[in-house]
């Protein structure tokens, strides 16, 4: 069994993964609970593109369900040395693993790695296809503070193109029957994105994508996938920033979420990210609570 | 003298119009009107016997890149599809823009293939898209059409004075469309597939542009010119449009691009990965009724062989291309002829008269006198495509497993059965 995306996930899956997480959510000022679920189990995290919050959080989550947990990032190992991806994954193969939770800047890459290998791998990023966690933490954060995901509107806005962390949330907000606006410049916004999923709205204008939201999810622009001339970050600001003026519009009690990592600036105003509406470190907490769920699902 | 009777066919020859049960004579590699006694004999009871099939676009790797396929390995792989006649790209390393490389071509071709092998010229030289290749001596050296497969020239004026050049030498100029700026980065057909699968896109306007530029200068110049492997709504129109215009355009589409589309992707599978991309339904669609309408002249594979550790890798990594001799006949049956989009008759002219008039061959028919080129199928039978068992050098391809009713027989070339199942 592995954990590839969202799009793919039975409903009913993603519910157990989101009450079990409950369960793995630390107490207010304490750290999160030691298990020994994972005892005696070998978890790599495989990264070939650099993270700091993901591969930490995945680290945290395995270690505190008991298993040993191991992070390999590119620039340190023979993937410099021009090792191919399939060359890689066979010898870590055979130094067999309980699972694999690989980040890869290809689309598809952990598919490849699911082809090859018989144990579970968890997607932790490819490319610009899937977050799954990313989305599920972001469910999660969104549910600590509304009863049901039914019936929200909400506003995700900047580098849709680009963005796995969009591409999972529709998908996982569509299934929960959420209405979602995706905003962004028009170059970032293909116009396919409509038909992603079912719930889906494409707007250019950020004050439109506010409008009512119930959640407001900021994203980065992801200068370095987009390999052409980008918007001046000052022209960017001026029509896609989230400054605080602007959430006056959404719902009196909106949320403002991002995966990070934030520029502040360039997406969001600082005020905005250091306002009461901002979850984005609530977000960062659940994402290990998310990860030990999903891990133990998985695994144990 | 060696000679060759094959009897009891059902033969058809677009070329003369003729579709009926009759023997054919091959004496000394051309057709003829009697035998010597004695004479072998093949029995076709059952069977379609026409003219030697001709795949006007294939990539033979060799010189440079034998590992993934050579001349002897290819034309092999051709036999067993039904081809007596292949044409190869330049593309190769180095790349074929001198009348040096075409000779080694020809050369090896002489000497280790089992079909005949024609070499197409590079447009520029290194195909850089800059320079014009030496096209003349290319020409005297045996070249049949010029191309950047691959690398298109992206220089409108480089490209006028290719055309006007090979106006004056009377070859065809075949060209990949595909504007590299609208593309570049892609790796599948722009649309909600590549939305959804998170892969960059390849826009179809890409080979639009393209098209239309092309068209433009070929009536500027008066060159005769080729789309090779058309894959858009738009483009078929086009080609379409310039025909009733009376300009010398010609299309070949590939069964790839008649038989898949893009949401037939799964699993990043990198089988489906060639250019231009697999389409989107329409564009599929427009393809079929291209074939259907004449727009669209020759069926070409666009065998593409590549190595298996060239493909086995992340998707936007893994080099474009597929094979596709061997299954281009049972392609062309399943979709065109068994579902009655086409005739048999026009699906022989598709591999036969079409890309003969294109290139300007004397193959392609069965009149007296003609290469002795004959590609014997069966409509009817029933076969598997194991990949595993092919003739080509490489397995890219997404049709293993694939069953087929209706195949391939017997390949003849010159009087000689060089390939039977």
């Amino acid at each position: 069994m592995n954990l590839l995306g969202i799009e793919h996930l039975e409903r009913s899956e993603i519910e157990a993964l989101l009450e079990r997480s409950k369960y793995f959510q630390p107490l207010e000022g304490q750290s999160f609970q030691r298990h020994d679920t994972l005892r005696g189990q070998m978890v790599v995290n495989l990264f070939f593109e650099a993270s700091t919050r993901t591969r930490t959080s995945f680290e945290i989550a395995a270690k505190r369900l008991g298993a040993d947990a191991l992070s390999i990032t590119a620039s340190g190992s023979s993937v410099s040395k021009g090792e191919s991806l399939v060359d890689t994954l066979n010898t870590l193969g055979a130094m067999r693993p309980q699972a694999i939770v690989m980040r890869h800047a290809a689309s598809g890459a952990p598919h490849f790695l699911a082809r090859h290998l018989p144990i579970p791998i968890i997607n932790a990023g490819d490319g610009t296809h899937e977050h799954p966690t990313q989305a599920l933490l972001d469910a999660r954060t969104i549910l600590d503070r509304r009863p049901t995901l039914e019936g929200l509107r909400v506003a995700i806005i900047g580098d849709i193109a680009h963005s796995r962390v969009a591409r999972s949330n529709v998908h996982l907000l569509s299934k929960f029957g959420a209405h979602t606006v995706l905003c962004g410049p028009a170059s970032l916004l293909p116009r396919e994105l409509a038909q992603l999923a079912t719930g889906v709205t494409l707007t250019n204008n950020i004050r439109e994508a506010i409008q009512d939201a119930d959640v407001i999810m900021m994203l980065r622009v992801q200068l370095e996938r987009q390999h052409e001339v980008p918007m001046s970050a000052g022209e960017y600001f001026q029509f896609f920033g989230l400054r605080l003026e602007h959430l006056a519009l959404a719902k009196p009690h909106a949320i403002v979420m991002h995966p990070g990592p934030i520029n502040r600036g360039r997406e969001l105003s600082s005020e905005v990210a250091d306002s009461q509406r901002s979850v984005i470190l609530n977000q960062v907490e659940n994402g290990i609570a998310v990860r030990m769920a999903v891990l133990e699902r998985l695994l144990a | 003298m060696t000679s060759l009777i094959i009897r009891n066919g059902r033969v058809i020859d677009p070329a003369t119009g003729f579709d009926g049960i009759r023997d054919l004579y091959v004496v000394n590699g051309v057709f003829a009107d009697s035998v010597p006694e004695h004479t072998p004999q093949f029995d076709a009871k059952g069977m379609i016997v026409a003219p030697g099939f001709i795949d006007m676009h294939v990539h033979l790797r060799e010189p440079g890149m034998e590992h993934a396929e050579t001349i002897e390995s290819g034309a092999r792989a051709a036999a067993a599809g039904g081809f007596t006649t292949i044409c190869c790209m330049p593309n190769t390393s180095p790349v074929n823009d001198s009348a040096t490389v075409t000779s080694y071509i020809v050369s090896r071709a002489k000497q280790n293939a089992i079909v005949n092998v024609l070499p197409i010229g590079a447009i520029t030289k290194g195909s850089a898209g800059e320079e014009l290749a030496a096209i003349g001596s290319m020409k005297k050296a045996g070249i049949v059409a010029i191309s950047d497969d691959g690398r298109p020239v992206m220089n409108s004026r480089v490209m006028r004075r290719a055309m006007e050049f090979a106006r004056s030498l009377d070859l065809p100029v075949i060209d990949h469309c595909e504007d590299l700026n609208l593309s570049a980065g892609g790796d599948m057909h722009e649309g909600v597939m590549s939305t959804r699968l998170g892969l960059r896109g390849i826009p179809s306007s890409s080979e639009d542009v393209m098209v239309a530029r092309d068209i433009i200068l070929a009536e500027a110049t008066g060159a005769r010119y080729h789309v090779a492997h058309i894959s858009t709504r738009q483009a078929v129109a086009m080609v379409a449009f310039a025909k009733t215009r009376g300009l010398r355009v010609t299309a070949e589409t590939t069964p790839h691009h008649f038989v898949l589309h893009d949401e037939e992707l799964h699993d990043y599978d990198s089988n489906y990965k060639m250019k231009p991309p697999l389409r989107c339904a329409a564009d599929v669609e427009a393809v079929i009724e291209g074939v259907v309408s004449g727009a669209i002249d020759v069926i070409a594979t666009d065998h593409a062989p590549h190595a298996g550790n060239d493909k086995m890798q992340e998707f936007e990594r893994c080099p474009f291309g597929i094979t596709g001799l061997e299954t281009a006949i049972g392609l062309t049956l399943k979709t065109m002829v068994h579902s009655g989009k086409i005739s048999l008759a026009r699906m022989i002219e598709l591999f036969t008269t079409g890309p003969a008039n294109v290139l300007g061959l004397a193959a392609g028919t069965l009149s007296i006198g003609a290469p002795g080129d004959i590609t014997v199928f069966d409509p009817g039978r029933l076969w598997t495509y194991d990949v595993n068992l092919s003739q080509s050098k490489s397995r890219n391809s997404p049709f293993h497993k694939m069953r087929f009713t209706g195949g391939p027989v017997a390949t003849i070339v010159s009087g000689r059965i060089v390939w039977s199942a």
